[in-house]
């Protein structure tokens, strides 16, 4: 059997209208679930994955035989304890495992997409993944959580379903992409359009992908993910298998030899488009905007009990960007925890085996979904 | 439990919004959400205190009182509860004014230097006092503002702040701990 043949897919045959204004039907979502709905289907959660995640968040992913990018908050037992919630991860459209994305088929001329495909936004991920619920008959859902851009998801998600979900984890995001943010994704896309081998976006056809600048694109990224002293505690100056500088541009230093083959694994399971569809999607992701300025309108239809997380080395979403989606709701009443966890990770916190994160995330749902329960009885 | 606990949860009604602020470790939130109301959230600038709330399934803003009150509505909690904290503000009086903005009623308690045992302990031993209230030293205090509850009082007076005086027991020498309602 093929590996792609293990891909959960749902087809969504009904026609999305995307902000770009073009329309889309008849198209893959790729999932995959953990856990079990029980019989009153109020325990599921719906996870929204970061720029370069997946479906498959806990686990072994199939494809690429690694971890799940969430396996230390997401399985069994753990603070997403996949023995009690049922939790739903789909590939964001836009990507590149098993999603409709540049690398698919265009009909239109039997061959992938590239950059003919349309340049889709936060709010378009959403709501292709919002048919997950009609088709699970998941009227609603316990919770919604990610972080990165999977909270940026989540805080979408609440603005376009008020009532959809009984609770709401964004962690380390924002609800407006900051100038910083969208100048590293530009330099990112401006390192995959500078390979020759990306020839404008129709590389399937050459059969030659634009590897380097991926790869480039890839390290300067992961540089964002860390922080200053978790660098430095980690490789400081350390040397990569040598006694002495060698006078030349080989890797030298430790950390130079570590983000090369940070570039170097991530080509393999990552598509160079999708990389500039998805930053893209990020870039416009303008949440107070979409309210005309006000964040706060952005929430007010629902009744979404939230709990806002922020890590405090993370510079790229830095806490002050999560602390305004907190003001937005406390300034309509809503209700709302938060809390900044302490951590030298970086941005990647929220990745990482970070024990007060995850001990925050699980407490949060346990109390939420024992609440719930009590209400209903 | 603290004994001041059980006699602030006796000043809030029934199903009343609230807001901790200065919640600590969530004790008093907890018993206040067990048997009065189940709205009540609170404001904390300890990490250590808010992951202490969120293990109680309680929830819990981290933040500062004296830089996070003003993200709040005017009257947006019916009540508002600052418990044994006042003195450690830089600037209690702006606190106190948006306690009484943002509450339709505030809870105050104070630690009250007028109580005759810390009255003893200035006159006889002549070094600052320490009780089971001000359990610090002068150096190490996060006090900066001591007051007694007649000083409390006078400056609600003068501020035309309202006492809302039922279930109170003003004593200043026979009081560790002030526990006044004030309102606009």
């Amino acid at each position: 059997m093929n590996k792609t043949e293990k891909v959960k897919k749902l087809i969504i045959d009904k026609p999305l209208k995307l902000d770009c204004g073009k329309t889309i039907s008849n198209f893959p979502l790729a999932y995959e679930t953990y856990g079990k709905l029980n019989e009153e289907k109020n325990n599921a959660i719906l996870a929204f994955h970061a720029l370069t995640g997946d479906q498959y968040a806990s686990g072994i992913n199939p494809i690429t035989n690694k971890e799940g990018w969430w396996n230390y908050l997401l399985g069994p037992g753990k603070a997403i304890d996949t023995e009690k919630y049922f939790v739903i991860c789909a590939n964001v459209i836009g990507g590149c495992m098993g999603s409709y994305g540049p690398s698919s088929i265009d009909s239109g001329t039997n061959k992938p997409f590239g950059t003919n495909f349309p340049v889709i936004t936060i709010n378009d991920m959403v709501n292709a993944q919002y048919h997950l619920l009609e088709f699970f008959k998941i009227k609603k859902l316990f919770s919604v959580i990610g972080g990165s851009m999977g909270g940026m998801q989540v805080l979408q998600f609440v603005s376009n379903f008020p009532n959809k979900t009984h609770t709401a984890v964004p962690i380390a995001c924002t609800a407006s992409h900051s100038a910083q943010n969208i100048a590293l994704n530009e330099l990112g896309r401006q390192s995959i359009m500078a390979d020759n081998n990306w020839s404008n976006g129709f590389y399937e056809e050459n059969k030659k992908s634009p590897d380097k600048g991926l790869a480039v694109a890839r390290m300067a990224a992961h540089i964002t993910y860390l922080s200053k002293k978790g660098l430095q505690e980690k490789f400081g100056r350390k040397l990569q298998e040598r006694d002495d500088l060698k006078f030349g541009f080989d890797a030298d230093f430790q950390i130079e030899s570590y983000l090369r083959y940070q570039g170097s694994v991530f080509v393999d399971r990552f598509d160079a488009n999708s990389y500039l569809f998805i930053t893209r999607a990020m870039d416009y992701f303008d949440l107070t905007k979409q309210f005309n300025g006000n964040l706060s309108k952005a929430f007010e239809k629902s009744e979404t009990k939230f709990f806002v997380i922020s890590f405090t080395s993370d510079w790229l979403y830095p806490t002050s960007e999560n602390r305004e989606i907190v003001i937005a709701l406390n300034a309509i009443g809503k209700d709302v925890g938060f809390a900044e966890i302490t951590s030298d990770k970086g941005h990647d916190s929220f990745l990482l085996d970070v024990p007060d994160f995850l001990s925050a995330v699980k407490n949060f749902l346990k109390a939420s979904y024992k609440k719930i329960n009590e209400k209903r009885i | 439990m603290k004994k001041e606990f059980n006699k602030i949860a006796k000043l809030i009604s029934q199903n009343s919004k609230v807001l901790d602020v200065g919640c600590g470790d969530g004790e008093l939130m907890k018993y206040i959400y067990e048997n009065i109301t189940n709205d009540i959230r609170g404001l904390e600038l300890s990490k250590h205190n808010v992951q202490k709330c969120i293990e109680k399934g309680l929830t819990v803003i981290e933040g500062d009182a004296e830089k996070d009150l003003k993200q709040f509505p005017e009257s947006s909690f019916d009540y508002v509860i600052l418990s044994q904290t006042l003195q450690a503000f830089l600037d209690p009086e702006n606190v106190i004014n948006e306690l009484l903005r943002i509450g339709k009623k505030a809870i105050v308690t104070i630690p009250n230097f007028g109580y005759w045992k810390v009255r003893i302990h200035l006159l006889f031993q002549g070094t600052m006092p320490i009780t089971e209230n001000l359990p610090n030293e002068w150096y190490d205090t996060p006090n900066l503002h001591m007051c007694t509850i007649k000083d409390f009082v006078n400056y609600c007076k003068k501020k035309n702040i309202k006492i809302n005086s039922s279930n109170l027991n003003f004593q200043n020498l026979f009081s560790d701990l002030g526990i006044f309602i004030i309102e606009k």
